[in-house]
C-alpha cells in the first residue's frame, strides 16, 4: 500500500447478527480516482458505501479520510457527512420539497448560507444538469433519470470531497440510464473522487481507474478497468463477468 | 354446399327468467304499501286537532303515503321487461332476451330494496307513536323544542369554545409526546419510557374519570394556578391530557410510517436528528396523519358533552335542567341534533380527504 491515500479502509467487518456482510475489507481511494466496486447482488457493495459515511456502525477495522481516522465510538458522523456525499439507488428526494428546497436544505441549515446565495448555488448546479426548469418542480413530477440527476446535485451542493454512488442507476428505465450516467462521467473528468458501486459494467470500464470485484465481503480482485474486465485471475471473477456478457450487459 | 344461415347464440348463459323474482317484488312491494298506508292514517290520528303541528304530521302522511305509491314504478319495469324479454324469445333474439332478462331481474331487486329500506324507515314511525306517541312527545315534542332550543344552542358555544381550544393545544402537545417518545440515544431512552407511561395511562382511563378527577381533584388539592382554574378550563385540561395520549399515538404512527431512507437521505447530507426530524420527518408525517387526526378531534369535540359531570354550564348540562324541570327529553335532543349537525361535515371531510389519499396511493 502506498505511503498516505485520500480514502483508506482497513480491516473493515461488518454483521448483521449471525449474517456477516463484510469479512474484512482493504480498499484505497487515492484524491480524484474513481474506484468502481462490482459484483453480484448482496456481496456488500451497499453496506461497504454505507459503512463509508457512518449509515451503518463497523464492528471492527478502521476508515480514514485524509489521514484522519472518522470510524469508531465517538466520530462526530454529521462532520464526516458534510465530508462525504452519497447518492442513493431510489434517489430519496424529500417528496414535500420543492427541487430547489431539496438541494438548498443541506446548505442552508449546516453551512448556513443565506437563501439567496444557496439557491443560487443550487441552479447553477441544476443548470450543469439540464434541470435548471425543473427547480420549482416536486419530485413526484419528475422522472427517475430527472430525480436522480437531482439527487446528485443535492449531494454536490455540500461541496463534498468524497462522492459515494449506491447503484444509481439500478431503479432506473434503460433508456433513462445515459443521462445519469453522463453527469458522473462530467464529474469524473473534473477530477471529484468517486466510490461507487455498480451493475454497469461498461461505464465501470470507461470511468474507473481501479475496479474492485467483491464476493461474499471481500475483494476479491482488484486492479485496472482493462485488466478485470480483460484477465481477470481469479475464477470466481472470470465465472462472474462470464454471466454479464451472457445476460448481454457487456 | 350449401349455405348455411349464420344465426347470432347466447350459449353464455341466457340468464334465469326473473319471473320468481318479479313476483315476490310484487308481493313486497304491495305489503310495504299496506304498512305505510296504515301507519299514514295512524300518523294522521294520533296528531292533535289543531295547531300548526296538526298541519305538519298531515303534510308528513300525505307524501309518505304517495312516496310509497313510488314504490310501485320498480315493479312495473320488471314486468315490462319480462314482456320485452318473451317478445324476444319469439323473435329467436337470444341477445336480446339475455339483456332483458337481465334488466328485469335488476328492476325487481331494486324494488324488493326499496322496500326493506322504507320498511325500516316506518316502523320507526310507528315506534313513534307506541303508546299513543308518547315517545314522540318525549323525545320529540315541539313546544319543548320551541322552549329550550335557543338556551341550549347558546350553551353549545361553551362546548364548542372547549373542543377548540383544546384541539389547538393537543396539536402541539400531542406532537411533543410522540417525539419525546421516540427521542433517541442514552438520554432519549428515559424520556421515552417517561412518554409511554404517559399515553398508556391515559389512553387506559375513560375521560369521564378523568374530567371528575381534574375537575373536583385539583381545587380540593389547593395546588397553586392549576386550583384556581375555571371548571371550563378545568375540562380543557382534562380533555388535553386524554386526547393528548391518542393523538400522540396517531403522530408517533405518522412518523414511523416515513420510510428509514428518508432519514438516511436526510442524515447524509449531514444534518442532525433534531434538524431531521423537523425539516424531514414531521413534515412528511404531518401530512399523513391529517384523516386519523381529525377522526380524533371528532371524539374529543363528542366527549365535551362528558365535562357535565363537574358542573360546567355546556349544551348538555342546560339540556338536563330543561329535561328534569318539565319531566321531557326533547331538549336533549336537541343536544343530539347540534352535535349531529356538528360532526356530519367533518366526518364526510375526512372521508373525502382518505378516499383522495387512496387514489393517489393507488396511482403511484
Amino acid at each position: 500500500m502506498s505511503p498516505i491515500s485520500f480514502l483508506e479502509i482497513e480491516g473493515l467487518r461488518k454483521s448483521y447478527g449471525a449474517n456477516e456482510v463484510l469479512r474484512g475489507i482493504d480498499l484505497s481511494v487515492e484524491q480524484h480516482q474513481v474506484v468502481c466496486l462490482i459484483g453480484a447482488s448482496g456481496c456488500g457493495k451497499s453496506t461497504l458505501l454505507r459503512c463509508v459515511n457512518a449509515l451503518e456502525t463497523i464492528d471492527e477495522g478502521q476508515i480514514r479520510l485524509d489521514g484522519d481516522v472518522v470510524s469508531g465510538e465517538g466520530t462526530d458522523v454529521d462532520r464526516l457527512r458534510r465530508d462525504v456525499g452519497i447518492v442513493f439507488q431510489a434517489f430519496n428526494l424529500f417528496p414535500h420539497m420543492r427541487v430547489l428546497d431539496n438541494i438548498t436544505l443541506g446548505p442552508r441549515r449546516i453551512h448556513r448560507h443565506s437563501r439567496a446565495a444557496a439557491e443560487a448555488q443550487a441552479l447553477e448546479l441544476l443548470e450543469r444538469v439540464g434541470l435548471a426548469a425543473k427547480a420549482g418542480a416536486y419530485p413526484d413530477q419528475l422522472s427517475g433519470g430527472q430525480q436522480q440527476r437531482v439527487a446528485i446535485v443535492r449531494a454536490l451542493a455540500m461541496n463534498p470531497r468524497v462522492l459515494l454512488l449506491d447503484e444509481i442507476t439500478s431503479a432506473l428505465d434503460p433508456e433513462l440510464v445515459a443521462e445519469v450516467l453522463g453527469i458522473v462521467r462530467d464529474l469524473a473528468a473534473e477530477g471529484m473522487t468517486m466510490l461507487l458501486a455498480t451493475h454497469e459494467m461498461s461505464f465501470a470500464r470507461e470511468v474507473a481507474h481501479t475496479v474492485c470485484f467483491l464476493h461474499e465481503g471481500v475483494i476479491l480482485e482488484q486492479g485496472p478497468p482493462e485488466r478485470i474486465f480483460g484477465a481477470p485471475t481469479e475464477p470466481r471473477t472470470q465465472a462472474f463477468l462470464h454471466r454479464i456478457v451472457e445476460a448481454g450487459r457487456l | 354446399m350449401t349455405a348455411v344461415e349464420a344465426r347470432p347464440t347466447a350459449r353464455s348463459t341466457t340468464g334465469r327468467s326473473g319471473h320468481g323474482l318479479t313476483v315476490v317484488a310484487a308481493v313486497v312491494t304491495a305489503a310495504t304499501v299496506l304498512f305505510v298506508g296504515i301507519t299514514a292514517v295512524r300518523l294522521v290520528q294520533a296528531a292533535p286537532r289543531s295547531g300548526g303541528w296538526h298541519w305538519v304530521l298531515l303534510a308528513v302522511a300525505v307524501l309518505g303515503a304517495l312516496a310509497a305509491l313510488l314504490l310501485v314504478l320498480p315493479v312495473l319495469s320488471a314486468v315490462r321487461y319480462g314482456r320485452l324479454a318473451r317478445a324476444a324469445e319469439a323473435r329467436e333474439d337470444p341477445v336480446a332476451v339475455r339483456r332483458d332478462r337481465f334488466r328485469g331481474r335488476n328492476a325487481a331487486r331494486l324494488a324488493i330494496g326499496l322496500c326493506v329500506a322504507t320498511v325500516i324507515a316506518t316502523f320507526f314511525v310507528v315506534f313513534l307513536l307506541a303508546n299513543d306517541h308518547a315517545v314522540q312527545s318525549t323525545f320529540f315534542a315541539p313546544d319543548m323544542v320551541a322552549r329550550s332550543w335557543w338556551d341550549v344552542t347558546k350553551a353549545f358555544g361553551k362546548n364548542v369554545f372547549i373542543a377548540v381550544v383544546a384541539e389547538v393545544i393537543v396539536l402541539a402537545w400531542g406532537l411533543l409526546v410522540a417525539l419525546a417518545r421516540l427521542a433517541p440515544g442514552p438520554g432519549g431512552r428515559p424520556i421515552a419510557w417517561l412518554a409511554t407511561v404517559y399515553i398508556d395511562a391515559f389512553r387506559a382511563v375513560p375521560a369521564i374519570i378523568v374530567i371528575y378527577l381534574v375537575g373536583f381533584g385539583l381545587p380540593l388539592a389547593g395546588v397553586p394556578v392549576l386550583s384556581s382554574m375555571s371548571p371550563t378550563w378545568a375540562a380543557i385540561f382534562a380533555l388535553v391530557l386524554t386526547y393528548g395520549a391518542y393523538v400522540a399515538e396517531v403522530y408517533r404512527a405518522g412518523i414511523e410510517s416515513i420510510h428509514p431512507s428518508q432519514m438516511a437521505a436526510a442524515r447524509s447530507l449531514g444534518l442532525s436528528y433534531p434538524s431531521t426530524m423537523r425539516f424531514v420527518i414531521v413534515p412528511q408525517a404531518v401530512r399523513r396523519v391529517i384523516p386519523p387526526l381529525l377522526n380524533d378531534f371528532i371524539g374529543l369535540q363528542k366527549d365535551t358533552a362528558l365535562v357535565t359531570v363537574i358542573g360546567t354550564v355546556e349544551a348538555f348540562t342546560q339540556a338536563k335542567t330543561y329535561a328534569s324541570n318539565f319531566f321531557n327529553l326533547s331538549s336533549v335532543t336537541v343536544v343530539a341534533a347540534l352535535f349531529v349537525l356538528i360532526t356530519i361535515p367533518q366526518t364526510r371531510f375526512v372521508d373525502g380527504l382518505l378516499a383522495r389519499e387512496q387514489r393517489r396511493l393507488q396511482a403511484r
